[in-house]
């Protein structure tokens, strides 16, 4: 099988697995605890939180641990809305494309008398700097915009955006999940306030994720009760899953620079080969997106008949048709990329792996290449296209 | 467990009936490509029965399996009995569809039914004169 399919999980890598095995073997205690079983668990738990902090260029103290991303995201901005309200700040910026951990969390404060504004991200899929600093205002008390999305990976001028916020006194909550461990992420250089990780997407474990918090700013808990993480963050903490997330951060950080080149060459092979299937296109930028990520649309068929039968032929992929998400419309981001309907619901994404190889990738475009134009041999809407009867989009 | 039963990937894999009948005596097409689902029916009817089948479809995987298994269901049956098929029938031909899939069936049923009534509407035009012959005779018998 080929999975490429790296943007909604990854498969642990041999370390971060060996650390959650061992851990959960051996060191099994509560890190609350005061005999040594459990002073070690602490003693592990305060290691990977120094390892994180590394990777981003942090300080310890600024990590806490979640169950994931979407946790991260909900406290971030839940503390970011609480902050604000304080000062009678209610308004809050983000994009149209984030995740829906954001999106639904922003949804909720619109409810709570917060005004959201979601800045375009136009065709190329990217935020622009000067569209932010026109939409912030006296009130506003966050911004928040992903580091790269998850569906068509365009990475968001996240440095750029930052400092804006920062000069005009504005908290910046970046969702990075899909980022760390992928590219270069710097909270100092890119002047991010808080940001969101998932251990399962840089080859950590499911379940662990964390959210950097700059000194001095008050979280507001999700979880009440007990006093783990300075009383932030309730619950025993996962620590085989913590450690495992921090071997496998620690991985990925060393070997990042090495990996996005061979992926990137890689990922604009399969670009090219797709490019070479009529009337298909590329979403998001080109270049601006991330190593692994190819996300195209092809007209006159549908995405989730592509995907199972590309799974018969061993290749796993995911796509944003309605029918894949069980809603009736196609995938927000395709939509606020300013595809319509009829090829939004035509799309594939390939998240690849960096140890994919030529062959692989070539297999790839000819299965796709022969699984679109069987769907399009009895395609309707195929039919009238190519008929005349309707116009080309792509 | 699996999305779908045996029975939707089999016909799903290995579509039944699968392409266009140039001389169809009814055609029907139901869904849009915005909502993500299109199907097309053509039908061939000698003597109110149908005799041939065929289909194409835009759409997810059970859609294509709901368009495939209807057209089995169909072929060879008498006009009435198409007319009176359901999705339902459909969708239980097929081991089951996911509660969010079943409007695929509820197409595949819309699409004969528009197919069926596409032949009728021809065959009407085809003995128009007789059929008002036959308004003018009945309106007689009513006057009498």
């Amino acid at each position: 099988m080929i999975y490429a399919d790296n943007a909604a999980t990854t498969r642990m890598s041999d370390a971060a697995l060996n650390t959650l095995i061992e851990l959960s073997k051996e060191n099994y205690g509560n890190a609350s605890s005061l005999y040594s079983l459990g002073q070690r668990s602490k003693e592990v738990l305060e290691k990977a939180r120094e390892d994180i902090a590394a990777v981003i260029n942090a300080q310890p103290r600024e990590i806490l641990f979640t169950s994931g991303g979407s946790e991260a995201d909900n406290q971030a901005i839940r503390s970011a809305a609480e902050l604000g309200k304080a000062k009678g700040r209610k308004h809050i910026i983000s994009s149209a494309f984030e995740h829906h951990a954001v999106l639904h969390t922003l949804a909720k404060l619109e409810k709570e008398g917060f005004e959201v504004t979601l800045l375009p991200v136009h065709e190329d899929g990217l935020v622009r700097p000067e569209e932010l600093a026109a939409a912030i205002r006296e009130d506003t008390a966050l911004v928040t915009i992903m580091y790269a999305n998850n569906e068509i990976g365009t990475i968001q001028p996240i440095r750029e955006l930052g400092a804006i916020c920062r000069e005009r006194g504005v908290l910046f909550h970046t969702d990075a999940v899909q980022a760390i461990g992928h590219i270069s992420v710097d909270v100092e250089r890119d002047n991010i306030d808080m940001l969101s990780a998932s251990a399962h997407k840089f080859h950590g474990p499911k379940g662990s994720g964390f959210l950097y918090f700059r000194k001095g700013i008050r979280l507001t808990n999700i979880i009440e009760g007990g006093a783990q993480e300075r009383g932030k963050r309730a619950g025993t903490e996962n620590v085989p899953g913590i450690a495992a997330m921090a071997t496998a951060l620690t991985e990925a950080a060393a070997t990042l620079e090495e990996r996005a080149k061979v992926t990137r060459e890689k990922r604009d092979r399969l670009i090219k080969g797709l490019l070479e299937i009529p009337h298909s296109a590329l979403n998001g930028d080109a270049t601006k997106r991330l190593p692994s990520n190819v996300n195209f649309c092809f007209e006159g068929i549908e995405g989730e008949s592509l995907l199972l039968l590309l799974d018969d032929r061993g290749i796993a992929a995911s796509s944003g048709s309605a029918c894949t998400s069980g809603s009736l419309d196609p995938s927000h981001v395709l939509l606020a990329i300013g595809r319509v309907h009829d090829v939004a619901h035509g799309s594939l994404r390939l998240s690849i792996g960096d140890d994919i190889t030529d062959e692989e990738v070539d297999y790839i475009v000819k299965n796709v290449r022969e699984v679109v134009e069987y769907l399009r041999g009895f395609s309707p809407i195929w039919r009238d296209l190519t008929a005349g009867k309707k116009q080309f989009i792509l | 467990m699996a999305l779908y039963s045996d029975k939707v990937m089999d016909h799903f894999r290995n579509p039944r009936n699968v392409g266009v009948i140039e001389d169809a005596d009814g055609v029907g097409e139901v869904g849009n490509a915005k909502c993500g689902d299109i199907m097309k029916m053509y039908l061939k009817i000698d003597n109110d029965i149908i005799t041939d089948v065929k289909f194409e479809t835009f759409g997810c995987g059970s859609a294509i399996a709901s368009s495939s298994m209807a057209t089995e269901l169909i072929k060879g049956k008498p006009v009435s009995e198409a007319m009176a098929l359901t999705n339902k029938a459909v969708a239980e031909a097929l081991d089951g569809l996911p509660d969010y899939k079943m409007h695929c069936s509820v197409l595949a049923e819309e699409a004969i039914r528009n197919a069926l009534e596409d032949y009728e509407r021809k065959k009407g035009e085809e003995v128009s004169p007789q059929v008002n012959e036959d308004n003018g005779e009945s309106e007689g018998e009513s006057r009498n």
